[in-house]
């Protein structure tokens, strides 16, 4: 005999996702929404002339080739960031999950990077890398190799993406080193006794098992590139130079904040929301597949 | 009857009692921008200001950077519930006064609570920056600087330069000898990329940056600083970028450190380095006017300000505006303005407060503080370098900024660069053209 547990309130399981519910509508609906009537809109800094224009501000947002350029950086940028700050904190964490003496004070401090804010993180980097004030600028210097961030749009990528990856390592640690613990270590020994060496239990036990994992992170750092980095670019580059570093959250910043341009910059927005929604639903359609649960 | 009288008392307690807190201090906010040694300032001033009478108090909020601080004002207006007084950077002037009924005009300000004001005290390089064609002052100047060439004279003397440059071809001369002996990494730089070599280098060499008197009388201006003139000076500058004898410091100023460290013995930047470069120099060092190109007839002109000034907001009661006049009043006495200018490196506001430290020999002492006023009126202003004033100033920066770094980078000829500057400075004028109306 099985017992079985039947609710028959109707309301009780709407009543407890109310608040998420709220909490959705209200931090993701509701600024959406207002995102894409805005788009249709011109509007002043100060909000005392509105006027409604229709698709003018994307029309004039595509005409613009600063606008593909920075398209162009995004895509650069995003998969430096994603592929780098993935890559390297899962070597680490499998590092960190070795039998270790110290083992919990590396856990400890690799976790640390994560708590600092990006325009700190930003302006860290900044001051190190500043061409004639920062101290690992100028061993670089001495060698001869002209670094020029300020001018030079290849270092000034080189420098946001180090300090977007730096920052972003932490995160992606924490989770790996989680998953990586949470193998059985049954399993990897009966490989071990099978004659599969580190490198080969690696790649056909550890990693199909951290799929599950990785498919996590792919999706959170892509929002986390997407949007999250904009405070580093902000204190590292400004967007520049000559643009080079301007991704598209950067440009909606840029031209909503500084620009006072709100109709143009809640078109940039929903723009970006369209492509982030729809790299999403790819990853889940298409890559999701390929995680073994 | 009785009743009515108790009633009609009663009516004069409550009358009273309400009209009492209004005997209170009235309260001002002032939203400001200033960090370090001028924080300080700020908070003095407002100390002093409510030490002196007992109606008003004002009170200075930091808001963070210019930017930040201007939109912690819009946005805050938006919510309905603004600053009385918030400090502006001269290049948000256009927006600020597009923005008729958010913004209390200061010349009305003045006038309603018949405060004593004379707008021909101010100097007219500064106020000129903030009024409108007819001479109605918007804004109040608080901080002004100018352009400035700064001068290590222990490198340049080191290096066998005997006099301080005066001209650009001078300048160039004189940091390739800098860079022969031994600043192999900077012969001049400077701050504020597009300030110094388009905004001051137009008005100093009395060319347009833009139509329309570079936009004071009108929206609809047009952007014209890609004259033979500036493309002649970005591919100097481009030239002597490759072997670094020019070498480029950023957009903001950051690069004002390389001048403090000595990397860089020429460096042209706001004359509100000044303190900075006291506290941190370790080296004889004064400041010069500007270069220019001896060839363009009439130049030098003469110099336009930067800086920021406090702007009143629009839709509050009557009494606070009588506070905000008295305090505008407070600030501009000779005596404060005086000591202001000689305490922190910002300019005078006022003509009797120059003169007055002009008299006392102030600047046979401190030579370096009166090049930004020497340069502000060197001649009457003209169309050309009585100010700017172009809607989305603060990104069109960035934009002009951007095709400047390209031409260095060597991505793009200096005629290449500057058409595209204009030609997209251009396009976000229009955009504010429509909106500002």
């Amino acid at each position: 005999m099985e017992k079985s547990v039947v609710f028959n309130n109707k309301l009780l399981p709407y009543l407890l996702l109310v608040p998420q519910l709220i909490i959705t509508f209200v931090f993701f609906y509701w600024p959406a929404s207002q995102a894409v009537w805005q788009s249709f809109q011109r509007e002043d800094a100060f909000g005392l002339n509105t006027e409604f224009v229709g698709l003018e501000n994307y029309q004039s947002l595509f005409a613009q080739p600063e606008y593909y350029a920075s398209m162009l950086t995004t895509l650069i940028f995003s998969s430096l960031v994603a592929v780098l700050s993935l890559s390297i904190a899962l070597l680490f964490a499998t590092q960190a999950d070795k039998n270790l003496k110290a083992a919990p004070f590396y856990k400890t401090f690799m976790i640390w990077p994560y708590a600092v804010a990006p325009a700190v993180a930003g302006v860290l980097w900044f001051f190190m890398f500043h061409p004639s004030l920062g101290t690992l600028a100028r061993p670089l210097r001495w060698m001869n190799f002209d670094w020029n961030p300020l001018l030079n749009g290849n270092h000034a990528m080189i420098l946001v993406v180090m300090a977007a990856v730096w920052k972003q390592i932490s995160y992606n640690f924490l989770f790996f080193l989680a998953g990586l613990q949470s193998i059985p270590k049954s399993v990897l020994e009966a490989g071990a006794i099978d004659g599969a060496g580190p490198m080969r239990r690696f790649w056909t036990i550890v990693f199909p098992l951290l799929s599950p994992t990785t498919f996590f992170l792919l999706v959170v750092n892509v929002v986390y590139v997407f949007f999250d980095t904009f405070g580093i670019i902000d204190a590292v580059t400004g967007g520049g130079p000559a643009g080079t570093t301007t991704t598209m959250v950067y440009k909606v910043y840029a031209d909503g904040r500084l620009g006072g341009d709100l109709g143009g910059s809640a078109a940039q927005s929903v723009v970006l929301m369209v492509i982030v929604i729809a790299l999403t639903a790819i990853q889940f359609r298409y890559v999701e597949r390929k995680v073994q649960y | 009857m009785a009743l009515r009288q108790f009633g009609a008392a009663a009516a004069v307690t409550v009358a009273l009692a309400l009209a009492s807190p209004a005997h209170a201090v009235t309260e001002l906010q002032w939203w400001h921008a200033m960090t370090g040694g001028n924080n300080d300032v700020v908070n003095k001033l407002a100390e002093d200001f409510n030490a002196s009478q007992t109606e008003y108090k004002v009170v200075p909020s930091f808001k963070g950077s210019y930017a930040d601080t201007m939109n912690a004002g819009i946005a805050a207006f938006r919510a309905g519930n603004a600053p009385h007084i918030m400090q502006v950077f001269e290049v948000g002037t256009a927006t600020m006064m597009s923005a008729t009924g958010a913004i209390k005009p200061v010349y009305q300000l003045m006038k309603d609570a018949g405060e004593p004001f004379d707008p021909k005290a101010y100097l007219p390089t500064i106020t000129g920056y903030y009024s409108t064609s007819k001479g109605e002052m918007l804004s109040f100047p608080f901080n002004s600087s100018s352009m400035v060439m700064w001068i290590n004279k222990d490198e340049l003397k080191k290096a066998g330069i005997a006099a301080i440059p005066k001209t650009w071809p001078e300048v160039f001369d004189a940091a390739k000898k800098l860079k022969a002996a031994g600043h192999a990494t900077c012969g001049f730089s400077n701050a504020w990329a597009t300030w110094a070599h388009i905004e001051q280098f137009s008005a100093w060499h009395n060319v347009p940056i833009g139509s329309k008197a570079n936009g004071l009388d009108g929206f609809d201006t047009v952007l014209e600083f890609n004259s033979p003139l500036h493309v002649k000076h970005l591919q100097n500058l481009i030239d002597l970028q490759k072997d670094k004898t020019y070498d480029y410091s950023g957009r903001a100023n950051a690069g004002e450190a390389r001048f403090g460290s000595g990397e860089c013995a020429i460096f042209l930047t706001s004359s509100g380095y000044y303190g900075t470069a006291k506290g941190t120099a370790k080296f004889d060092f004064t400041s010069a006017p500007m270069p220019y190109y001896p060839d363009v007839a009439g130049a030098p002109q003469n110099s336009i300000i930067g800086g920021a000034s406090l702007w009143v907001m629009g839709g509050k009661k009557p009494e606070e505006y009588k506070g905000v006049a008295k305090f505008f009043a407070f600030l501009s006495d000779t005596d404060r303005q005086a000591k202001l200018h000689q305490e922190s490196g910002y300019l005078p506001i006022t003509k009797a407060a120059y003169e007055k430290t002009k008299a006392s020999g102030f600047y046979e002492k401190n030579p370096a503080l009166e090049t930004p006023l020497k340069e502000l009126t060197n001649k009457e202003p003209t169309a050309n370098s009585r100010g700017l004033r172009f809607g989305n100033m603060v990104q069109m920066r960035d934009v002009w900024a951007e095709e400047i770094e390209a031409a260095l980078a060597g991505k793009k000829t200096a005629k290449e660069a500057l058409d595209a500057a204009v030609a997209r400075g251009n396009a976000m004028l229009r955009t504010f053209e429509k909106t500002a109306k």
